[in-house]
């Protein structure tokens, strides 16, 4: 499962990836209580200045999580994670998220992993920049 | 010229708001696993006991960023005053202070520390302080930032995550 524990510096961790709109939104308003009309009606999206609804921040935040997990499986955990919302997620895009490793240290005879994370768009816009870090046990 | 107040700056630290959650439930765990994964199915930690028992987790734990507050939380302290959710003076306002003269915010991003994996059964409690202010000259001017620090702890008193969430004024 996970590909972790040889992990070097630079090393890219495999993507998780998303065509988006109100498939996900929607089931994920529905358990963020995030009923919000600017991610559930395109006519609210447009009144904000966007051409269609768009995607909650929070999923962003998920889709980083995701593909962090995928990649940790049972060989450690997430210590903390960082982001930054800086473009929104508008219908139909696809977005992919990405993780480079940024370091690799021991700490208390504990490997301890740095992460550069974000998510993109399909033409590679970055959306969600961030960092984390992920312990091994 | 400055944002921040001596009563602003006074309040840094005050507690803002605190709830608690009703015990965490399997489902709970299993929806917002299959809606953050799909249209994939879920990893088998957060549906599947036979499998979790087997894992570092000794059990079904919930996805580190899941919200046990989503619908409804079962004790909550109700404002004293109706404030809309898009006011950028809402920090202040919450806090009886004058808001500082900002027309806009901005999401400035958040960050987690995790502590405990939750767990079905567990109560959270959420305590939100005010962190800190400060300000700095910016593309829009005078760009004032705020830090909303959250702790959540569960039943046991251990620390289940703490969330630093930056809003940016101007």
């Amino acid at each position: 499962m996970g590909q972790a524990k040889t992990a070097r510096v630079g090393d890219e961790l495999p993507t998780f990836e998303r065509i988006t709109g109100f498939e996900n939104w929607n089931r994920f308003a529905a358990v963020n209580y995030e009923f919000v009309p600017i991610h559930m009606d395109d006519e609210a999206g447009r009144a904000a200045g966007y051409p269609t609804a768009f995607g909650m921040g929070a999923l962003q935040w998920s889709y980083l999580h995701n593909m962090i997990r995928d990649w940790l499986g049972d060989d450690g955990r997430i210590v903390n994670v960082a982001c930054q919302f800086r473009s929104p997620n508008i219908k139909g895009q696809t977005v992919t998220a990405h993780g480079v490793v940024k370091d690799v240290r021991d700490t208390d005879g504990h490997t301890q992993i740095d992460l550069e994370i974000w998510t993109e768009d399909q033409d590679g816009k970055k959306m969600a920049p961030g960092s984390a870090t992920v312990v091994l046990r | 010229m400055t944002h921040i107040s001596d009563e602003m700056r006074a309040a840094i630290g005050i507690e803002m708001d605190r709830e608690v959650s009703f015990p965490i439930s399997e489902s709970d765990i299993r929806r917002w696993a299959i809606a953050v994964y799909y249209p994939a199915e879920p990893p088998r930690l957060y549906w599947d006991a036979e499998y979790a028992k087997n894992t570092q987790y000794g059990g079904i734990v919930a996805p580190e960023e899941f919200n046990p507050f989503a619908w409804m939380a079962a004790e909550k302290q109700e404002p004293t005053v109706a404030i809309a959710g898009n006011d950028p003076g809402r920090t202040e306002k919450s806090l009886g202070l004058a808001p500082p003269e900002v027309k806009f915010q901005l999401n400035g991003g958040i960050e987690v520390e995790y502590g405990v994996p939750m767990r079905p059964g567990d109560v959270i409690t959420a305590v939100t302080r005010l962190g800190d202010y400060w300000e700095r000259e910016g593309r829009h001017g005078l760009m004032l930032f705020t830090i909303r620090e959250m702790t959540w702890t569960n039943q046991d008193n251990e620390l289940v995550r703490r969330t630093r969430r930056t809003l940016i004024r101007y």
